[in-house]
């Protein structure tokens, strides 16, 4: 496995891509050539008043530069003094955590790949990494609040077809994802997605009704991020090997699970 | 930045030492509890460190005094559903439940697990009743443990945990019962959701205990006032971390002027300057717990801490700093 670093690295570029919606990048990690998609970093609050790691996911990889780029929401004050850190200061992070996306899809029975990637909101990000790892065909089905989107051009810059829902209709299908893959005939042989546990039940139930094999990115409450805690588990369907009940770590043994492994 | 600045000028206090040559070879950081010697007086506090493998790929578990395991029960447990944790100002809270392997696991993986290391083991034990308690305890005579950590304050199960330790007399009753069986000495680890802890202190005492720890966490709350709902799943979780570390202190100082038992001091230490307080309390070891959750090497900080003050201070012996603040 891949081993887990704390590092000090320095703030890139901190940009707004949307309201309420940053992106950042993260150079000197010392580990970015070994992070994979689906990955996520646990970040640091300077204010020791917030004590736990924020756990981000990785959305671009760049193992030459050694850079990686998370795009994260404003969520509470702790992603708010992150948005506040300009290029040159610096940032703690540990990672890479978790396991990523599994990737071999001829292992996974499919030679002739034909994703079809879908993200929620916040669970956008960890998938253009995939998008950019992905050989093949592969479509973007992005669920958006309304038309603030964001990261939907680097999405077709990676060669994606790209499909939109918005919850009140101003951008693509109006409604979810789901009701965007129905409205909009997206065919394919394997899913990938991230976002809201709501979505994920969605995501789960069409997967399941048309026999495509899905893997899900979870999101859960964290504090350690690497295990230890016992903090962020889903139910799983058999008893987990690790912790011998139903429960499998959302950071250790996840974040991305078959859809079949586990409840929602 | 802090901690960097702190590091550095930490790092200059063990150069001077070591130009000097005095202290450091004489220096002694081992301290004794019920027979049990260590090599320092830093271990985890259960719950937060599983039972090492994780942190293992962070810290040298072989330079900490011991780890102190997550809870483990007679048998499997699953715990409390999530959201099992929230932040709250310098603290957290938290509602796992207790969720454990059980001991089957931590026999057959966990504790051959931490034997590769130097290190002491403690075993934290939970139940929902005195029997569950007294078969975990019994699984455990012939294991390679050093000592047995009692959790009688567990704020987040309906059965047993606190409400084992927020009665003198059963307190008491359920430490007399497990000392029937154990083969390893026994911590009675206490809760601070009491009127008065030092009443439990000597409850466990009169029953026998080889120790105490204190503190467990202090039940809490939160409520998204958004979502009009609580945090957690469970509604009330305990409270750790930095936020209760003032109330530890003086809970592990009451204590240990009140009963004649070794102490572990624990609740948000987080440095060396806040273990040293537990320890000038009156604590002979600590434990580091939700500090590993924001600085994974938090453990091994305070060690050097505790070092770079006894090199600086000239303080040739650990143990002449324990109790030292009356």
């Amino acid at each position: 496995m891949a081993e887990i670093k704390k590092v000090t690295a320095t703030v890139g570029e901190n940009t707004v891509l949307a309201p309420g919606i940053c992106s950042m990048w993260l150079e000197g990690t010392d580990f970015a050539d070994r992070a994979v998609p689906g990955q996520f970093l646990s970040v640091y609050c300077e204010d020791k008043s917030r004590l736990l790691p924020r756990p981000i996911s990785i959305c671009e990889i760049d193992r030459e530069g050694g850079r990686l780029r998370i795009v994260y929401r404003i969520a509470g004050a702790g992603t708010k003094e992150l948005s506040g850190r300009k290029a040159g200061e610096t940032v703690s992070v540990m990672g890479p955590l978790g396991n990523g996306y599994f990737l071999d899809m001829e292992t996974a029975g499919r030679e002739n790949p034909d994703a079809i990637l879908i993200g929620g909101g916040i669970g956008i990000p960890p998938l253009l990494a995939l998008a950019m790892a992905l050989p093949g065909k592969k479509t973007a089905v992005l669920g958006y609040r309304d038309d603030k989107t964001f990261l939907k051009e680097d999405f077709e810059a990676c060669g994606c077809r790209v499909v939109l829902a918005s919850d009140d209709g101003s951008v693509g299908t109006k409604g979810n994802v789901i009701d965007a893959i129905r409205a909009q005939g997206v065919q394919g042989n394997m899913i990938f997605s991230c976002g809201p546990t709501p979505m994920q039940r969605g995501v789960k139930a069409y997967a399941r009704q048309s026999g495509i094999p899905a893997q899900l990115s979870l999101e859960e409450r964290m504090a350690c991020g690497i295990g230890a805690c016992l903090a962020c588990v889903c139910k799983s369907k058999e008893a987990d090997g690790h912790s011998h009940v139903n429960n499998k770590r959302v950071c250790k043994d996840g974040p991305v699970f078959w859809a079949e492994e586990i409840e929602l | 930045m802090v901690q960097g600045a702190f590091r550095k000028q930490k790092e200059i206090q063990i150069k001077i030492c070591r130009f000097h040559g005095r202290m450091r070879g004489i220096m002694k950081t081992n301290v004794t509890i019920a027979g049990v010697e260590f090599k320092n007086p830093v271990t985890t506090a259960s719950g937060t460190f599983g039972s090492g493998m994780e942190y293992g790929e962070l810290v040298d578990l072989n330079r900490l005094g011991a780890v102190t395991t997550k809870g483990v029960a007679n048998v499997p447990w699953a715990g409390n559903p999530t959201p099992r944790v929230a932040e709250t100002y310098g603290g957290m809270l938290n509602a796992i439940g207790l969720q454990n392997p059980g001991i089957d696991v931590l026999l057959s993986r966990d504790i051959p697990f931490l034997r590769q290391y130097d290190t002491k083991i403690i075993v934290n034990v939970c139940g929902r009743t005195t029997k569950d308690y007294v078969e975990v305890v019994e699984r455990l005579i012939d294991a390679p443990a050093d000592l047995l950590e009692i959790n009688i304050s567990c704020p987040n199960v309906k059965e047993g945990g606190i409400a084992f330790g927020q009665n003198p007399k059963m307190v008491e009753e359920i430490t007399r019962e497990i000392k029937r069986y154990a083969k390893q000495p026994v911590i009675m680890k206490l809760s601070p959701n009491v009127t008065d802890i030092t009443e439990m202190a000597r409850a466990a005492q009169e029953g026998g205990a080889d120790a105490l720890s204190l503190i467990n966490t202090l039940t809490g709350m939160k409520i998204d006032i958004h979502k009009r709902a609580f945090l957690l799943a469970n509604k009330t979780g305990g409270l750790s971390g930095p936020a209760v570390k003032p109330v530890a202190l003086r809970m592990v100082y009451q204590v240990a002027n009140a009963v004649k038992l070794p102490v572990i001091g624990m609740g948000g230490i987080a440095t060396a300057e806040d273990a040293l307080e537990f320890i000038m309390a009156g604590a002979s070891m600590v434990a580091i717990g939700t500090a590993n959750f924001f600085h994974p090497r938090a453990t091994l900080d305070v060690i050097e801490g505790i070092e770079a003050y006894m090199c600086q201070n000239q303080v040739e012996d650990i143990r002449e700093l324990i109790g030292c603040v009356k």
